[in-house]
This record gives structure tokens, C-alpha cells and sequence, in this order.
């Protein structure tokens, strides 16, 4: 069943209302906890008048820090650990202050509203260059400046090398701020009993959530249960821990009720960690044939208002990745990281690779315009060779697997027609009326299947491996039990393929049960593309232990060699003799008859098993992408956009395309349309869905899709994962064909978004210098 | 904060609530009548998670006050099953994989069984525009359209949803 494009288990549930999302669940005696949340950016909180508040209709109680005293703060880089509200100030706009809860949300939102929170404000730093301008106030109390991390990651900062290097280029590159806006945003449900606390919430990694909290109650973890119901989305903000899991349950154990909290879409905008928030510097050392000799970048990563475990290690992952897929004798990355009076930044679909994707990128279409080549000759003129994988990178345990970078893009212009791309440009050009064309490439490589150990322990997790548990019932049918959770990557669907394959059950004899941590023992989660290279090679691995424990009790029963046993269509037969043979329910029934089996033998067939990755897996791939520009409006509209991934062994095509398109989607929306904003005065510019404009279905195109399979030899089912890739890769297609569609008028940048506003003062900024030296010259 | 009585039917179910003057109708469908399958996704509109369809039309639910749907007859995700079987829309969605973590869905599917109602056989474009009230950020709304061009050669908006759109039309 690997490989087909089998419709999904899980959709009947969720097609028709049946899905069970946190804020459908309904316990008795359910009160509502809403936060009092700051309105200023950055200020110290003078004083908080709650009598009011605590006084209306249906106000069980009115909390702030000083409430809750003793109540842990959230894990971070030591000495910048995070309040779960606010004690003394406050650091963005968003940040909670206060909480109240009600018997009904409309109650509890009336009384935050009477809450008074008197402030006194502090100059606020709500960019970088605010930040760190000279005399800015430190934001984090103790802190000398607003630098919280600095970091070179190379022995050399390459100067010597660019120095020599025949050609030089300096640019700036901005990878704006985005928010990851999952449709459904922050929900939890806290019930706290004296045999307990359960919670249920909206999180990538349930079983993270259960230990942090365990540990910051004191609580033993078979105390603590963590429930990760269907989950509406999470594109990596769903991996951070925020606040109301932990409020919600102190509330619960004070109210001895359940607690719930349901996030607004406003709240979620300024409270969810926002991604990206990168600026680069890049130098770039070439020579006539645009190889690339050197490159140095210096990355400064926004990190909000309070750094977030995770956010805090995006800019290793892009000094990391910064090479791309080209061989590059010298890398010099370095980063710093910045706190300012923004929201918190973390993990967004891609985390820290996009960016360095994107940089990359750039600089091959820099080096391309600045030599007068093709963008495909330089990279041809650069690609890390099929030959040549593994390839270790300059950074210690960065090793690329199998791959085949040219290969993609050669796949890719199969699809597309290049030279009359070309011809066709050069005809519009010259027609006044007609829209400019552009054509874009992005050929990338990112990080998948997140692991092994040390790297993933960086990140606050307990691992980096991935755990499966596989169960025969006495009927034959199976059931999986697997560590990582899904917020929509269809785990059901793909770990039963697996299974089916491995012990021959029909494809719907087989459950998933994930996303609980009183039912699965361990577990790390779903983000960094892990979900099928280590969730699904744990369930490899399990289902082929339960296959092997099968063949020995099928070898009993047929008397038998157990190297002789075949199983298939869900019979074991002899090997020679296929009408000697048993089929898999009577297997299962004899693996529980001790007096029928050798002795001492191991009851039941029920196993576990653990997927360490050796190695992280590279998912890389070719995207073209077609632009044209309206030249009234500036208005950029995708013509085409074609994909061709490498994401190793595809476990369903149907599922696979999905992942691609969507990723795609969000790429081609960061370069064109999104983007966080904030004034100077730290206040949101994008703080609904009115003004943080999510694309629609009109805004994108149709995507075309293919695939090189090149199978990672890091796990056994071949797959490198591509959750991340479509968001990795289209950025930079999309910004390259805009630039690509006003290269001849010199253009050479843009910032993303590309919006009509942008576009159009770019173009027409080039239309004005160009006219100007042609008067010069005329002249 | 005043109350009224409201008499509303939602999937063919007749019921008679008191209901605060400014509860949404979203919220009356979710807590007071225990239908969750249509969800919330933002404050303002812009989404559709919340779509339903109120006397034949497909509404925002999340706009509209529980008090002045009194007397109407509402149609959620939840009515569209034909006896124990999806509809043709819910059943594309599933066919074209139109569908990843199923949250904006429930809104997605009324959007789109609404638009077969209107339009029985839209093309792309009629489709794309038919469901730009609704946000999707999983699916990058491609195999939404395939989804819901499934749907228009297998059946339409579906017997339920045409049944209720028939009503409306009578009273
Ligand atoms: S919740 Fe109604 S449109 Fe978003
Ligand atoms: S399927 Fe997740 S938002 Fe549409």
C-alpha cells in the first residue's frame, strides 16, 4: 500500500462536524478563563485594580501574578524564562496581565474589560534597529543590552577568501515577519482531580507539554495527562508552550472546576509566536564562471519580547542550511539575537531553513545578474553532485543524503519550456501595453526528519527519536499507537499504509491512536517534517517486530521452519506447500494460548519500538515559478508555478501533493502578501484577519507537481519528509521572478511581500533612473 | 443584558431557546444546541469556519445574532449526511484530498454546497471565487476546487441541502 494514494481515514469524522477539536469538548461545571491582556508595548505596570471585576455576575475570581505566587515560569535560555503573566512589566502588546474566569466567556470578557491596570510607559524598541540602537533600554531585567546571544559559527569570517575572490557583492536581505495563523488557534481544557490533572490542547507535542508541566507542578508524570484531540492546525506555533496551559490548570486546581480557554483570533495574532524575523547581511565572493568561492552572512534574528526555546536556535538552523545546495569552499555565518517589544518569535513551517533557502537563492540570482549569465548556468556551475552524497557540509553533522540537486532541476524543465519562457519575455517587453513576465527557479534543499538526540535536546525536547507501538487483536485487525501528533498531515492514513504492507492486514483493519499521553507511552511530537522519516520508521520498526513474533507462532502451528514461512494476502503459508497455511486472526488467537505454544514464549503480539535517526534527512527539489506584472498596478499575478520534490520514498501521492501545495501556498503568500507589522510605538499593524491578509482562493494559482525519488538511506522506509519543503522553496521562486520580470530595467532586489504598491515603485523608480541616463547620455 | 425566546430549527429539528441579546448565532449552534461541527476561526468575518446556511442561503454565523434567526430554519455541516451517507460535496472532499486538518472545513463544505446550489456546474474560476469567503491554510485551496468540481458531476449540492433550500423557498 506504500505508495498509493489511498483517500484518507480521517476525513468522514471531519467532513461531517464529527471531529472532536479541544473547544468541542464540554465537561460539567466548565468556567471560562479570559486574560486582561496589555495594550502597550512596553511599560511598567504601576498597579492592578481587580475589585470591580470581581465583582460582576458569574466572576469566579480575578488573578494576577502577585495571585500566583510561586507559579513557575516558562523554559527558555537561562536568565530569560518567561512569566505566565506579567510581573512588574510588560514587553509587547498582547502580553497577559491579568486573568478572569467566569461560568461563561461572555462574562469572563465583560470582567476583563473592568479590570484597571495602571501603567507607566517605557520607550519602546519594537524593531531591531530600535533595539539596538545605542542607549536602548534593555528590555529583559539584568540584561546589559538587548543582544541576547551572539554567535560565529566558522573558524574564519572569510574576508581573506572574498578578498581574493575575482568578483564581490554586498546586499541586504529582509525575511519578514510572518504569523503562522492556523485556523484554529491557542484552546485548553484543564480539569484538575485528586487523582490528577488532564489537559486537553491544541499542541504539536503532547507528550513535551505533559513533562514540562509535570515538572513545573512537581507533579509525577503518570499524574499528568496531556491530550492532543484533532488539532486545527499548528504549522509549528503549535510547538511552543504558552501560558494558558499552565493557568488554566492552577485555576482548575483552585476552582476544583474545569477551566477552559478559547483563544480570539485577535489574541492569537499578537499572543501565538510569530516566524521568520530575520535580517541578512550577505557578502559573496565569484569568479568569471560564477562559482561561488565565498560567503559570509551576518543574521540577526528578531526574538520578540521574551525569547522562545525554540525561536531562540532559528538562526542556527539557517546558518546551518546557508550553503544550500552548492558547493561552497568557504561558509562564514555568524548571527545575533535580538529582543524587542514585538511578539514572541518560533517556529514557522520551515523554522530558520526557509530563511537561509531564500538568502541563498538570492545570491545565485545576484551573481547571475551581476555576470550577465543564465540563473541556471550559475547553479548549474555550483550544485553539490549526485555523485558526491553523502555530503558532509563544513558544519559538524550536517550531511546531506542521497540527492540528486541537478537532477530536479533537469526534471523540472521537462515540464516547463524555458527558452520560450525566454522568447516570449523579451516580446512583452517590448509591447508597453503588455504585462512584464518573470521567471523564477528556487533549487533547495532543507532539513526533514528532525532528530537525532543531541540536536533535538537543544531544543528542550527529550529527544529526538520517534516511538511506534503495534498491537494484533485476536480478530487480526491491528491497532498502531505512535508518539507523533497530527494537526493534519494524516497520520491515520499513512502509518496504516505501512502497517497493511508490513503484516498484511487490510488497510481499514487498521487504527491509529496518537495525540494522548495516558495511551502512548512516549512520544516527541510532529514539526521538522518527522512525522513519516521518524514517527513512521518507529512504526516500521514495531510492525516489523510484530511480523517477526507472528512468523515464529505460524512456524509452530505448521510445523514448520520459520524461514520457510511466507505471509501474504494476510496468510502465513509454507514456503513450496501454499495450501499448508493459517491466516493472521488465527495467529493472533494462538499467540494467546500458552499450552498451544512453545514454552515460555511471550504472550500476545504487542510491540514497541523506538526510530533514532542516524542523521537528519534532506529533502531538496527544482520550483519554477511564472510572474506576470501588471505595470499600471504593480500588481503581481503566479501564471505558473511548477514543483518537483525529492522527498525520498512517497507513502501516498494524494497526501504527499497536499503537503507540497500547501507549504507552496504559504511560501507564495510570505512573497507576496503577508507580513507582521508593528509601529514604532510597538502597536500591531496586523492584529486581525482584516489587516494580516491570509491569500484566499483566489489569490494563488494552480500548482503542478512531480517527484525525483532519491531514498535517504537514513531510515528504513527511504522517506526525508516534506511538510516544510513547499514553504521552504517558493519564497524565494516567486521573489526571483519579480525580480527576473524588471532585471532588464536593472533591477536587482525587492523586499518581500512583493505587494502592487512595491512593485510599482520599484518599476517605476527603475523606469525614472533609466530615462534619466538615457537623457544623460543623450544629452 | 436582556434575553428573548427564539424558535429556530436546525437540521430539521425544531427547538425554543431563552438566549442573551447578544449571543452569536455561532455560538447558540455550538453551546446551546451542541452542534460543534461548525467551528470559529476569527472575530471578524473574514474566515468562514462558521458557515451555515440560514433559510436556503449560506450565512456567517459568527455575524449574526442568535435573536434574529427567531423563526428561521438553519442547515449545518451536521444535516448534510443522507442517511448515514456523506454528500456529494463532503464525499469530493474526501476523493480530491480537499481536506488536511479539517478545521476550516465544516465552513468550506456549506460554501461550497451552497455555490452548487446557485450554480450547478461551475467552472474554476466560478468555483475559486464561490468559496473566497472561506480561508483554508493547509490545503492551498487547489484540490478544494477539485473537491468541489467532484462534487458537481456526482450529485450537486446533495438531497438534504437541496430539500432545505426547497423549504426555504415554500415558507
Ligand atoms: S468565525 Fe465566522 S467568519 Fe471567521
Ligand atoms: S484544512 Fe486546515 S484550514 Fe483548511
Amino acid at each position: 500500500m506504500v505508495g498509493a494514494s489511498v483517500v484518507r481515514k480521517e476525513d468522514p469524522a471531519l467532513l461531517t462536524g464529527r471531529g472532536t477539536f479541544v473547544d468541542d469538548i464540554r465537561l460539567p461545571g466548565t468556567v471560562h478563563m479570559v486574560f486582561v491582556r496589555s495594550y502597550l508595548a512596553h511599560a511598567r505596570i504601576v498597579s492592578i485594580d481587580t475589585a470591580e471585576a470581581a465583582r460582576l455576575p458569574g466572576v469566579l475570581g480575578v488573578w494576577t501574578h502577585a495571585d500566583l505566587e510561586g507559579l513557575p515560569a516558562t523554559r527558555s535560555v537561562p536568565g530569560m524564562e518567561r512569566p505566565c503573566l506579567a510581573t512588574g512589566k510588560v514587553h509587547f502588546v498582547g502580553e497577559p496581565v491579568a486573568v478572569v474566569v467566569a461560568t461563561d466567556r461572555y462574562l469572563a470578557a465583560d470582567a476583563a474589560e473592568a479590570v484597571v491596570v495602571e501603567y507607566e510607559e517605557l520607550p519602546v524598541m519594537a524593531s531591531i534597529a530600535a533595539a539596538t540602537a545605542e542607549g536602548a533600554t534593555p528590555i529583559l531585567d539584568g540584561l546589559p543590552s538587548n543582544v541576547v546571544l551572539e554567535q560565529q559559527l566558522s573558524a574564519t569570517d572569510a574576508e581573506a577568501e572574498l578578498a581574493a575572490a575575482p568578483h564581490r557583492l554586498a546586499f541586504a536581505l529582509v525575511n519578514q515577519r510572518c504569523a503562522a495563523v492556523p485556523m484554529e488557534p491557542t484552546v485548553c481544557l484543564s480539569d484538575w482531580q485528586s487523582s490528577g490533572l488532564t489537559i486537553w490542547g491544541t499542541s504539536q507535542t503532547p507528550h513535551h507539554m505533559r513533562n514540562e508541566i509535570a515538572q513545573m507542578f512537581g507533579l509525577s508524570q503518570q499524574e499528568v495527562r496531556f491530550v492532543a484531540p484533532d488539532v486545527g492546525g499548528g504549522f509549528g506555533a503549535k510547538a511552543s508552550f504558552y501560558p494558558e496551559f499552565l493557568l488554566t490548570a492552577e485555576l482548575s486546581r483552585r476552582l476544583r472546576r474545569p477551566v477552559k480557554y478559547v483563544e480570539t483570533r485577535s489574541e492569537n495574532m499578537t499572543s501565538m509566536v510569530h516566524g521568520r524575523a530575520q535580517q541578512h547581511d550577505v557578502e559573496v565572493g565569484f569568479d568569471d564562471e560564477g562559482r561561488l568561492l565565498a560567503l559570509r552572512v551576518r543574521i540577526t534574528q528578531d526574538c520578540g519580547g521574551w525569547p522562545d526555546a525554540t525561536g531562540i536556535g532559528l538562526p542556527t538552523l539557517t546558518s546551518f542550511m546557508s550553503g544550500g545546495c552548492y558547493r561552497i569552499p568557504t561558509i562564514a555565518p555568524s548571527f545575533r539575537s535580538v529582543v524587542t517589544n514585538t511578539t514572541p518569535v518560533g517556529s514557522y513551517r520551515g523554522a530558520g531553513r526557509p530563511e537561509a533557502s531564500y538568502m541563498i537563492e538570492r545570491v545565485v540570482d545576484h551573481v547571475a545578474a551581476e555576470l550577465g549569465m543564465d540563473p541556471l548556468e550559475v547553479r548549474r556551475a555550483n550544485f553539490v553532485q549526485p555523485g558526491e552524497m553523502p555530503y558532509a557540509t563544513q558544519f559538524e553533522g550536517i550531511v546531506y543524503d542521497e540527492a540528486d540537486f541537478p537532477g530536479c532541476l533537469d526534471k523540472l524543465l521537462e515540464h516547463v519550456d524555458y527558452e520560450a519562457l525566454r522568447t516570449e519575455q523579451a516580446a512583452l517587453r517590448n509591447d508597453p501595453e503588455a504585462p512584464l513576465l518573470g521567471i523564477g527557479f528556487s533549487t533547495f534543499v532543507e532539513m526533514g526528519g528532525f532528530g537525532p538526540t543531541p540536536l533535538f535536546e537543544q531544543f528542550g525536547y527529550v529527544g529526538g527519536w520517534e516511538s511506534a507501538n503495534v498491537r494484533l487483536n485476536v480478530d487480526g485487525s491491528a491497532v498502531i499507537k505512535v508518539g507523533t501528533s497530527p494537526h493534519g498531515q494524516g497520520h491515520q492514513t499513512a502509518f496504516a499504509q505501512i502497517v497493511a504492507d508490513q503484516l498484511s492486514v487490510p488497510f481499514e483493519r487498521i487504527t491509529l491512536i496518537h495525540g494522548d499521553t495516558a495511551t502512548v507511552q512516549e512520544g516527541i511530537g510532529t514539526m521538522g517534517s518527522r512525522g513519516v522519516p521518524v514517527g513512521g520508521s518507529a512504526v516500521f520498526k514495531a510492525a516489523n517486530k510484530v511480523r517477526d513474533k507472528a512468523i515464529r507462532i505460524a512456524a509452530h502451528m505448521l510445523e514448520a521452519d520459520e524461514s520457510d514461512i511466507e505471509l501474504a494476502d494476510g496468510r502465513f503459508s509454507v514456503r513450496g506447500a501454499p495450501q499448508q497455511g493459517v491466516d493472521m486472526a488465527e495467529v493472533a488467537v494462538r499467540a494467546f494460548k500458552p499450552h498451544l505454544l512453545p514454552d515460555g514464549f511471550d504472550l500476545g503480539l504487542d510491540e514497541t519500538a523506538f526510530h533514532e535517526p542516524s542523521n537528519l534527512s534532506y529533502p531538496s527539489g527544482a520550483h519554477c515559478c511564472v510572474v506576470e506584472i501588471d505595470r499600471g498596478t504593480g500588481k503581481v499575478r503566479i501564471r505558473r508555478y511548477v514543483a518537483v520534490d525529492d522527498c525520498g520514498t512517497v507513502i501516498n501521492p494524494l497526501m504527499a501533493k497536499g503537503q507540497i501545495h500547501g507549504g507552496v501556498a504559504q511560501g507564495i503568500a510570505q512573497a507576496l502578501i503577508e507580513e507582521v507589522t508593528y509601529g514604532a510605538d510597538g502597536q500591531p499593524g496586523a492584529g486581525t484577519l482584516v489587516d494580516y491578509t491570509l491569500p484566499s482562493s483566489k489569490d494563488l494559482p494552480r500548482y503542478e507537481t512531480d517527484h525525483v525519488v532519491t531514498p535517504t538511506s537514513f531510515n528504513p522506509l527511504g522517506a526525508k519528509g516534506l511538510g516544510e519543503s513547499g514553504a521552504t522553496a517558493a519564497p524565494q521562486a516567486v521573489v526571483n521572478a519579480v525580480v527576473d520580470a524588471m532585471g532588464h530595467l536593472g533591477v536587482r532586489t525587492i523586499d518581500m511581500p512583493c505587494t502592487p504598491q512595491k512593485v510599482w515603485r520599484t518599476l517605476n523608480a527603475a523606469l525614472a533612473s533609466q530615462s534619466e541616463s538615457a537623457h544623460q547620455n543623450g544629452s | 443584558m436582556s434575553h428573548h425566546k427564539v424558535r429556530i430549527t436546525v437540521n430539521g429539528t425544531a427547538g425554543e431557546d431563552e438566549v442573551e441579546a447578544r449571543q452569536l448565532l455561532v455560538h447558540y449552534l455550538r453551546e446551546t444546541r451542541a452542534l460543534t461541527g461548525t467551528h470559529v476561526g476569527c472575530d471578524t468575518s473574514n474566515c468562514g469556519a462558521c458557515t451555515v446556511m440560514v433559510d436556503g442561503r449560506t450565512v456567517k454565523s459568527c455575524t449574526v445574532l442568535t435573536v434574529t434567526a427567531d423563526g428561521t430554519d438553519v442547515l449545518t455541516v451536521e444535516g448534510l449526511d443522507e442517511e448515514g451517507e456523506m454528500s456529494p460535496v463532503q464525499k469530493g472532499f474526501q476523493a480530491c484530498h480537499g481536506l488536511q486538518c479539517g478545521y476550516c472545513t465544516p465552513g468550506m463544505v456549506m460554501s461550497a454546497t451552497g455555490l452548487l446550489l446557485e450554480q450547478p456546474d461551475p467552472d474554476d474560476d466560478a468555483i475559486r471565487e464561490g468559496i473566497e469567503g472561506n480561508l483554508c491554510r493547509c490545503t492551498g485551496y487547489d484540490m478544494i476546487v477539485d473537491s468541489v468540481r467532484w462534487a458537481a458531476a456526482h450529485g450537486g449540492a446533495g438531497t438534504a441541502a437541496t430539500a432545505h433550500a426547497a423549504h426555504a423557498e415554500g415558507s
